[in-house]
């Protein structure tokens, strides 16, 4: 059998052009790669182009098969799963041969890493819903995050319902994604980089009281911070309020002395330098 | 005082409770209001202090002014600290600020008696008021009932929030009276039984009427405090269940207590809070919430305390070899639940994925059967995990060994033998 790499244009509709194109040439794809990021290689590449009808004929297949089985690879297409493509190739391949029975079974080879990886994903999004942190950035509200999956997606409807009648947006750094919602319509739009504005008097003083009700809170005798590790992975930490430094808490135009963040009687949070965090690649280059 | 200052003092005064969930909310996002609490049945935490405890909610007292002189407590009229006060739009502003930026999901509100039951619930209602009808807010509200305040206030609390609770705080009423003078257990019940009627009443009158008011929605909660008193394990279930049985409570809450103050009735200030103990106890609770089992069966009279080296679960299936081992094929929801590493979840999963064919053991992680502990106890097929063997004594050794994951023997050095 030929070796036979395809490249597409990252989108989900692109990848199941792939899928049809790989029924209307009769041939199984080596690797299913996204044109940025291919690499010159020693086997044959195809380029697929997007082509909305072949797509949504796809789709509808996949609804037609098991509705289930469409949302779970609508989802695994936004995780950090490596070579997703292909994986979700071949559980697709397999739904169209076998039926839908297998999907009932976690444990089967195909569906396991799929379900494991949307597992995560859900995860990481269930995490962030709590962890997220906006600032008042005049009337918008802002934040930022550095996840390892695409899960601005699916944090959506939650921040749009939280912040019904507001203005924010919600910067995904590793992504290079940014959601915005005004007046009732939400979007997702690509960002190449943003700073964060410098907080004015109000903010900085709601950032400072925050951060002392979070060092008070802890009780001395309870201290355990493996298990605050594992609850909450340090990687979330740097974009978190009450893990910044000091210039975090001081506003924009005042270079007066500020109250030092710390609770005097509580356990200080350690302090995580934003842009050292192990997902914001930009800052190492 | 400036509201620093008091946010320090009321939340170092606030923290010792321990619960801090907003489960069992459902307020949907509504035109004109802020925020949402329904976003999953879990609840949501926004954060994890030093402590390893999350962080839902913005914990804080009202006051830590208070008439009476419970031993056990930091807030005691005794007790020289500094006192602090919110005012209600002080406190409103500060929830609504936080919740905006995402740093809460609501208010948990508690307080000191300061003058009276009534004075004190009468601030509170001041506050909810001001955050529901005048912010509009629409987050997760927890407040507490306070022992002897009056029915019509209690009423109005929780028409405002969305879960009540009265802490019992010691489990014994020997214990109340030695420890806290001021408190009944009847002035403790007295509102919890309040609670659970107009919460049933409710939910009648919703069915009947779309916009009847809703009282406390999500329900009420309690506190117990483990180790300030000599009550056994065995005792503590057995009221928790009772609560969870006749009060139709949410949740109990265990608080290991943490020594603040020298007293002659309670243990000295060097002792460590039993914070296993705790952990054991809500791994028991959760037995009897979820997995079907009853106080009496986990303990009894001869053994009135949970071993501390094992958790509840599998000291039951150590005691109870005749139960096991388990086919995992043909065994019901229940008795799969029965099995240590088997949780709700991996049991959902196996019934369904046996419909599809006979599962294998080396399926069984790839459902979330945690095998270290589950091997022990299943079939899958007819079949032990390969090459496992055990003896009845042998076993609760490696039980033991895979509780405590870090081994207490020490790693040999060629080089320290040498020297």
């Amino acid at each position: 059998m030929n070796e036979m790499i395809y490249l597409y244009d990252g989108s989900f509709q692109g990848f199941l052009c792939c899928v049809f194109d790989s029924y209307v040439y009769k041939e199984v794809p080596t690797a299913i790669c996204c044109d940025e990021d291919s690499v010159p290689a020693l086997f044959d590449t195809r380029g697929i182009v997007t082509d909305r009808n072949h797509a949504e004929r796809v789709y509808r297949k996949l609804v037609k098969c098991s509705p289930y089985a469409a949302s779970l690879l609508r989802k695994c297409f936004l995780t950090c799963l490596p070579q997703r493509e292909l994986r979700m190739y071949h559980l697709i391949v397999k739904l169209l041969e076998q039926g839908s029975g297998f999907l009932r079974d976690p444990s089967d080879e195909t569906l396991y890493p799929v379900l494991r990886a949307v597992r995560h994903l859900e995860g990481e999004v269930h995490l962030l819903k709590g962890f997220v942190r906006f600032s008042q950035l005049g009337d918008v509200l802002g934040g930022e995050i550095r996840p390892k999956n695409r899960v601005l997606p699916l944090l959506r409807h939650h921040f749009c319902a939280r912040y019904v009648g507001d203005r924010f947006f919600l910067y995904d750094r590793t992504h290079r994604e940014v959601l915005l919602y005004a007046s009732g319509q939400a979007c997702i739009r690509p960002l190449d980089d943003f700073q964060m504005a410098q907080p004015d008097a109000a903010e900085a003083r709601y950032r400072l009281l925050w951060k002392r009700f979070y060092d008070t809170i802890a009780i001395r005798e309870r201290y355990n911070p493996r298990c605050r590790q594992t609850q909450m992975p340090k990687r979330y930490w740097s974009t978190m309020t009450e893990f910044q430094g000091a210039t975090y808490f001081t506003p924009q135009s005042s270079c007066a002395a500020v109250p030092d963040p710390g609770a005097p009687a509580g356990i200080p949070a350690p302090e995580t330098l934003s842009g050292s965090g192990p997902f914001a690649p930009e800052s190492i280059l | 005082m400036d509201v620093l200052e008091k946010l320090t003092i009321l939340t170092d005064a606030a923290k010792y409770d321990a619960a801090c969930t907003s489960s069992g909310g459902n307020r949907t996002a509504k035109k004109g209001m802020i925020g949402n609490t329904s976003s999953s049945v879990a609840g949501c935490c926004h954060s994890f202090s030093a402590d390893g405890r999350c962080v839902t909610l913005l914990k804080v007292l009202m006051t830590n002014r208070c008439i009476y002189d419970c031993k056990y407590c930091v807030n005691r009229r005794s007790n020289d600290t500094p006192r602090a006060a919110f005012t209600p739009e002080e406190l409103a502003d500060l929830t609504i600020g936080f919740y905006r930026r995402n740093y809460i999901e609501g208010l948990f509100l508690s307080s000191g008696v300061f003058r009276s039951p009534d004075d004190t619930t009468g601030l509170m209602i001041r506050t909810l008021r001001l955050l529901r009808e005048k912010y509009r807010f629409n987050g997760y509200i927890h407040a507490k009932a306070i022992p002897g305040t009056a029915p019509e206030l209690v009423e109005q609390l929780g028409l405002l929030a969305d879960r009540l609770s009265v802490n019992i705080e010691l489990p014994s009423e020997t214990g109340l009276r030695t420890l806290a003078p001021d408190k009944t257990k009847e002035a403790i019940l007295a509102p919890m039984r309040q609670i659970r009627t107009r919460n049933l009443q409710s939910k009648e009158e919703l069915v009947k009427y779309r916009h009847a008011p809703r009282f406390a929605p999500a329900g009420q909660s309690t506190q117990l405090i483990v180790g300030a008193t000599p009550d056994s394990d065995f005792h503590i279930l057995r009221l928790t269940q009772a609560l969870y049985r006749q009060y139709r409570l949410k949740r109990v809450f265990y608080s290991a207590y943490v020594p603040v103050v020298e007293h002659a009735l309670l243990p000295a200030k060097t002792v460590k809070p039993p914070l296993l103990r705790e952990h054991r106890l809500y791994q028991a609770d959760w037995l009897l919430r979820f997995y079907g089992f009853r106080a009496e069966e986990l303990l009894d009279e001869q053994h009135p305390d949970f071993d501390i080296r094992l958790d509840p679960k599998c000291s039951w299936a150590v005691a109870h070899p005749e139960f096991f081992p388990v086919e995992v094929n043909t065994a019901d929801y229940e008795a799969l639940l029965r099995v240590p590493g088997i949780g709700m979840t991996s049991a959902r999963r196996i019934l369904a994925a046996r419909r599809t064919g006979s599962l294998r053991p080396e399926q069984l992680p790839r459902l979330g059967v945690v095998m270290k502990r589950a091997q022990y106890f299943l079939t899958a097929s007819g079949k032990l995990p390969e090459g496992l063997r055990f003896t009845q004594d042998s076993l609760l050794r490696r039980l033991i060994t895979v509780e405590n994951s870090v081994p207490d023997f020490q790693q040999l050095s060629l080089f320290d033998a040498m020297a």
